[in-house]
C-alpha cells in the first residue's frame, strides 16, 4: 500500500497479529457464592440486594430482597445475622452491617407503602397452611407469588406466631410486624384466624390440594424440680404470650429464669420491664456454651439482668430457691459439685426449650414422628403425599429466619409436587474465600454502629432497643460490601490488561474478553477485587 | 457514627473505575472511548508492565492534550514489540528514532512545532531505562538543560530486557541479570552503583519531575495531566515490572509494582523546579522481602542460603526512602 512521505506503518496494523494464539489459559468471568448468601437460612441473595442498594436504588434492592424473604423489616430486627458472622469484610476491618441495611430497606418499604403484585397466572391449586408464624407466612407468600390459592389457619386471633407471642415488643415493634403481614394479606392470601386445626385429615377433606404444617413448637419443656406447695413456677412461653396479650403475669420483685437460650433472655429482659427489681438467669453451663445469641446476652447485662452461670435449680419453695454449683468436666459437660446455696426468688420461670404439639397429626399414621419432631424428606414432604411440614415442627435451628427459609423451600417443593414435577435446586457455586479477593482496592471504612437506647433507660419500658440507620449511614454500610465473587463493574480488568483485550460493554452490561488478543497473563484475575475472574486451561 | 454526611464509594479511586461516581470523575482508562494509544496485537510478553504503563501514560497525555500529541520513541522493548515491520500497534502520531537519541529527536520536533507556531501540539519522548539512564542520557540531560518543551517518560524495568536482560544503570542492587556476575563475586548487582535519574532530573531544576508505577493508575494519570500543564522540560519515571527479566509470574505485574511502593523501595513523589512537593504515602507497609521473594532475580537471597545481610541492606535502602520522601507521615509525626 502506498504510504505518505516518511510513514511506513499503518495505524493499529498490529491488529492483524492475533496474539491470543499464545495463550495456554484463558480468563473467565464467574459468579461465585458469597459467604453471606451461603450462610443465610432464608437463602437471601445478600450480595445482590446490597449491590443494588449501593447506587441508591432502594426499591429495586428491596424487590431483589423479597424474592427470597417477605420480611425485611422483621429480619432487620430479629435475625441473628449469620451472614455477618461469615462476612469477608470482617477480615479486612469489620463485617458489613447487612442486618441494619436490611432493616433500612424494610422500614422504607413500609413507609413508602411498596406492595407486591401477584403477576403469575392462577394455577387453580388450593393450598392450606396450618400455622401463621414465620414459616407458614413465608410459605403462603411464596405460594401466592407462584399463582396458587392459599389459605392460612391459626388458633390465635392474630397472625405472627412466635414473632407476636414469643418475641417481646422491645425487639420487634408490633406496627412493623403488622405491616409486613398485611402486605401478604394484600396479595390475596386468605387468613382464617381463631381456627384451630385439630385434625388435619378433616382439613384436607375441605378440598385442598396440598397442606403445609407449620404450627411451631409452643409447649414449654418440663423439668422435674422438687418444689414446695407455695413455690411460684411459670413457663417462659406462657409468660411471653401473656405479656404479648397485655396480661402481664405476676412475677414479683425477684425473678429467676432457668435456662440459657434466647427465650430465657427474652423473659429476663421482659421481667425487668414489668418492674422486677432483680431478674436473674440461672444456667447450668457457661456464657460461652449458652445457646443464646451473644448480643442478646450483652444487651441483657447492660439492662441489669444478672447472670448465674454453672448453676442448677435443685429445689423451689416460696420465696427461695436451692441452687447447686456445677463445674465443667474435661469434655465440657456440667457436673454437680455438691455445693449448694440459697437464692431469694419470688418466682421461677422455666425456659428449658419447647416441644411440638403433635396432636393435630394423630389421625395421620403415614406422618412419622421422630424424637418429638415431624420427619420430612429432602423435599420437606411428610410420609403422607401432599402433606408437607417445616419450621420448628421439624428438626432445625429454631429461629425466625430458619422458619422463613423453610417456608420458601416448602413452597417450591409444594409447587413442584402440585405440577407433578420435582423441584431441583440449582447447584451451589464455589463459596468465595477471603484469599480469592484482592482487598487492596477497597477503601478503608469501619462499620457504622446502630444507635441503641441506654441500658438503664430502656429496661424500664418496651420501646425498641436497637434503632435504625438513616439513609446516608445505610448507604455507607451497603457500600462497604466487597461483592465477593460477583462483578461490581470496578473496571479493573478493563484497565489492567496490557493487551487491551478486555471489552467494556457499558454500565450494567459487564465485560467480555477479546480472545483474539488475550495472551492469558492473568493480571485481570490477580487485580479483580471481588474474585470474579478465574483462569481455566485452554483445550490443547 | 455521628457524621451523617459520609461520602464513601466502595473502592474510591483505588480501582480503575467506580460505577458509583459520575463518569467525569472516572479515570481515563475506565473510559470506553479511551485512545488505546498502544492497542492489541503488540508482541510484548504476557503480563508486560511496559505495555501497560505506555498505554496508561499515552492515553492520559492524549486526553490532557486534546488528542494532539506526537510521540518520539527510543529503541528498546517498547519499540521492538510495538512496531515490528510491517505492523504498528500505535494509534497516535509516533516517530521511530535510535537507542541514544530520542530526547534529541523530541527536541527537534518541539523546535519544528515552535517554528510552525503550533503550540497546541505537545511532544512526548519515551523509552526504557537503557535508553534513558545509559545510552540516551547525554541528549536527555541536554534536553533538560535547554528546558525544551518535551515531556520525557522513562518506562523503567531495571535492565535491558529486549536484548536478554543485561544490567543497566537502573538495575537495583542485588538483582541478578545476565551480566551482573561480571561485576562482582555475587550473582546480584553490586551495591553503590547505578543512577537515580529522577533525582538527576531534579538537579537540572526543570519545571516538573515525578515518579509513578503501574500499580497506581490514578496517580500516574494525574501526574501525566499535571506534567502537561507545564511548558518546558518535564520528566516522568514509571516503574514497569518485567515478568521475563524479573522472573515473576505474568499475573503479578501490578502486584509487584504495588509491593515496590508499599515496601518503600520505589518512592512515588513529584517535584517542581528541583524541590519535592508531594509524595504518595505508604498505605499498607510491607517488608522488602514481600517484594523480593516474588522475583527469581532475587532468588539467590533465599537459597541455597538465606542472605539476611543483603536483605537487611535492601531494607535499609527502603527505610531511607521512607524517611527521605516522608512516605509514612503519620509514623514520622508520632516520633
Amino acid at each position: 500500500m502506498e504510504q505518505p512521505f516518511a510513514i511506513t506503518l499503518q495505524v493499529e496494523s498490529s491488529l492483524a497479529n492475533h496474539t491470543g494464539s499464545w495463550r495456554v489459559e484463558r480468563p473467565q468471568y464467574v459468579n461465585l457464592m458469597p459467604p453471606c448468601n451461603n450462610a443465610c437460612p432464608a437463602g437471601e441473595n445478600v450480595q445482590k440486594w446490597l449491590y443494588t442498594a449501593e447506587d441508591g436504588s432502594y426499591e429495586e434492592a428491596w424487590r431483589a430482597l423479597i424474592v427470597e424473604n417477605p420480611f425485611p423489616a422483621i429480619m432487620g430486627r430479629v435475625c441473628y445475622h449469620p451472614c455477618q458472622t461469615v462476612c469477608s469484610r470482617a477480615q479486612l476491618d469489620e463485617a458489613v452491617g447487612i442486618n441494619s441495611v436490611e432493616r433500612f430497606l424494610g422500614d422504607l418499604a413500609i413507609e413508602k407503602g411498596w406492595s407486591i403484585p401477584v403477576t403469575a397466572p392462577s394455577t387453580g391449586f388450593k393450598v392450606l397452611i396450618i400455622g401463621a408464624g414465620p414459616t407458614g407466612l413465608s410459605a403462603a407468600y411464596h405460594l401466592r407469588r407462584m399463582g396458587h390459592a392459599v389459605t392460612i389457619r391459626d388458633a390465635a386471633d392474630l397472625a405472627g406466631g412466635m414473632m407476636r407471642f414469643g418475641i417481646p415488643k422491645y425487639r420487634l415493634p408490633r406496627n412493623i410486624l403488622n405491616a409486613e403481614i398485611a402486605r401478604i394479606e394484600d396479595m390475596g392470601v386468605r387468613f382464617q384466624m381463631n381456627h384451630r386445626v385439630d385434625n388435619v385429615q378433616d382439613a384436607i377433606d375441605d378440598g385442598f390440594d396440598a397442606v403445609f404444617l407449620a404450627v411451631g413448637a409452643q409447649i414449654g419443656k418440663r423439668a422435674y424440680i422438687p418444689a414446695g406447695e407455695a413455690a411460684r413456677i411459670l413457663d417462659a412461653v406462657n409468660v411471653l404470650h401473656d405479656v404479648a396479650d397485655g396480661e402481664a403475669p405476676l412475677l414479683g420483685r425477684r425473678v429467676v429464669v432457668y435456662g440459657g437460650g434466647n427465650t430465657a433472655i427474652d423473659v429476663a429482659r421482659t421481667a425487668k420491664r414489668l418492674g422486677a427489681d432483680e431478674a436473674m438467669i440461672v444456667y447450668r453451663r457457661t456464657r460461652e456454651k449458652a445457646p443464646a445469641n451473644d448480643t442478646e446476652i450483652q444487651e441483657a447485662i447492660e439492662e441489669g439482668v444478672l447472670m448465674k452461670w454453672l448453676s442448677t435449680v435443685k429445689h423451689a419453695d416460696a420465696g427461695v430457691l436451692k441452687i447447686e454449683r456445677m463445674e465443667l468436666d474435661e469434655k465440657g459437660f456440667p457436673q454437680p459439685t455438691g455445693e449448694f446455696e440459697e437464692l431469694e426468688a419470688d418466682s421461677l420461670v422455666l425456659a428449658l426449650g419447647q416441644e411440638v404439639d403433635l396432636s393435630l397429626i394423630n389421625n395421620l399414621p403415614d406422618v412419622e414422628v421422630r424424637e418429638g419432631t415431624v420427619h420430612v424428606d429432602s423435599n420437606m414432604m411428610t410420609g403422607r403425599a401432599g402433606i408437607f411440614a417445616g419450621g420448628d415442627m421439624v428438626p432445625a435451628e429454631r429461629t425466625v429466619t430458619t422458619g422463613v427459609g423453610h417456608g420458601k423451600k416448602a413452597a417450591r417443593n409444594i409447587d413442584a409436587w402440585l405440577r407433578k414435577e420435582k423441584f431441583e435446586k440449582e447447584p451451589i457455586p464455589k463459596v468465595v474465600e477471603y484469599s480469592d479477593l484482592n482487598p487492596w482496592y477497597y477503601s478503608d471504612a469501619p462499620h457504622a454502629v446502630r444507635p441503641r437506647l441506654e441500658g438503664a433507660r430502656r429496661a424500664s419500658n418496651f420501646d425498641e432497643v436497637v434503632q435504625g440507620l438513616d439513609e446516608s449511614t445505610a448507604l455507607y454500610e451497603a457500600r462497604r460490601c466487597m461483592s465477593c465473587g460477583n462483578c461490581f463493574e470496578c473496571d479493573n480488568c478493563f484497565g489492567v490488561c496490557p493487551d487491551n483485550a478486555v471489552i467494556k460493554l457499558g454500565p450494567g452490561k459487564g465485560f467480555e474478553f477479546n480472545l483474539d488478543y488475550c495472551k492469558g497473563c492473568g493480571i485481570c484475575v490477580t487485580e479483580c477485587p471481588s474474585g470474579s475472574i478465574i483462569m481455566i486451561p485452554e483445550k490443547s | 457514627m455521628s457524621d451523617t454526611s459520609v461520602k464513601f464509594y466502595q473502592v474510591g479511586s483505588f480501582a480503575v473505575g467506580n460505577r458509583l461516581l459520575p463518569a467525569a470523575a472516572g479515570s481515563v482508562q475506565s473510559d470506553m472511548e479511551r485512545t488505546n494509544a498502544l492497542t492489541s496485537g503488540h508482541r510484548a510478553c504476557q503480563g508486560c508492565g511496559e505495555a501497560l504503563g505506555a498505554r496508561y501514560a499515552m492515553d492520559a497525555a492524549m486526553r490532557a492534550a486534546d488528542d494532539k500529541v506526537i510521540a518520539v520513541n527510543a529503541t528498546g522493548c517498547l519499540e521492538v514489540f510495538s512496531t515490528p515491520y510491517p505492523e504498528s500497534s500505535w494509534r497516535i502520531a509516533w516517530l521511530h528514532s535510535l537507542f541514544g537519541n530520542a530526547p534529541a529527536v523530541a527536541t527537534g520536533v518541539a523546535a519544528a512545532l515552535r517554528a510552525k507556531g503550533r503550540s497546541d501540539i505537545r511532544v512526548i519522548g519515551q523509552g526504557g531505562d537503557g535508553a534513558t539512564v545509559d545510552i540516551g542520557f547525554g541528549p536527555l540531560s541536554g534536553m533538560f538543560e535547554r528546558n525544551d518543551d518535551v515531556l520525557y517518560i522513562c518506562y523503567d524495568n531495571e535492565a535491558y530486557m529486549n536484548t536478554g536482560v543485561q544490567r543497566s544503570g537502573a538495575t537495583p542492587a542485588a538483582a541478578r541479570t545476565a551480566t551482573t556476575q561480571a561485576v562482582g563475586p555475587e550473582p546480584g548487582n553490586i551495591f553503590g552503583q547505578g543512577k537515580n535519574v529522577p533525582r538527576i532530573a531534579m538537579a537540572h531544576e526543570i519545571p516538573y519531575v515525578a515518579t509513578a508505577t503501574v500499580a497506581d493508575l490514578r496517580d500516574l494519570e494525574t501526574k501525566v495531566a499535571r506534567a502537561m500543564e507545564f511548558r518546558g522540560a518535564r520528566y516522568l519515571h514509571v516503574l514497569v515490572p518485567c515478568p521475563l527479566g524479573w522472573g515473576s509470574q505474568s499475573c503479578d505485574t501490578v502486584k509487584i509494582a504495588r509491593l515496590a511502593t508499599q515496601s518503600g523501595l520505589f518512592p512515588v513523589f513529584e517535584a517542581e523546579r528541583g524541590e519535592v512537593v508531594s509524595s504518595t504515602p505508604i498505605r499498607q507497609k510491607v517488608g522488602v522481602e514481600e517484594y523480593l521473594k516474588l522475583q527469581s532475580r532475587y532468588s539467590h537471597l533465599f537459597s541455597p542460603k538465606r542472605r539476611d545481610d543483603v536483605i537487611d541492606k535492601l531494607q535499609a535502602a527502603a527505610d531511607r526512602n521512607i524517611k527521605r520522601y516522608n512516605l509514612m507521615p503519620e509514623e514520622a509525626g508520632e516520633l
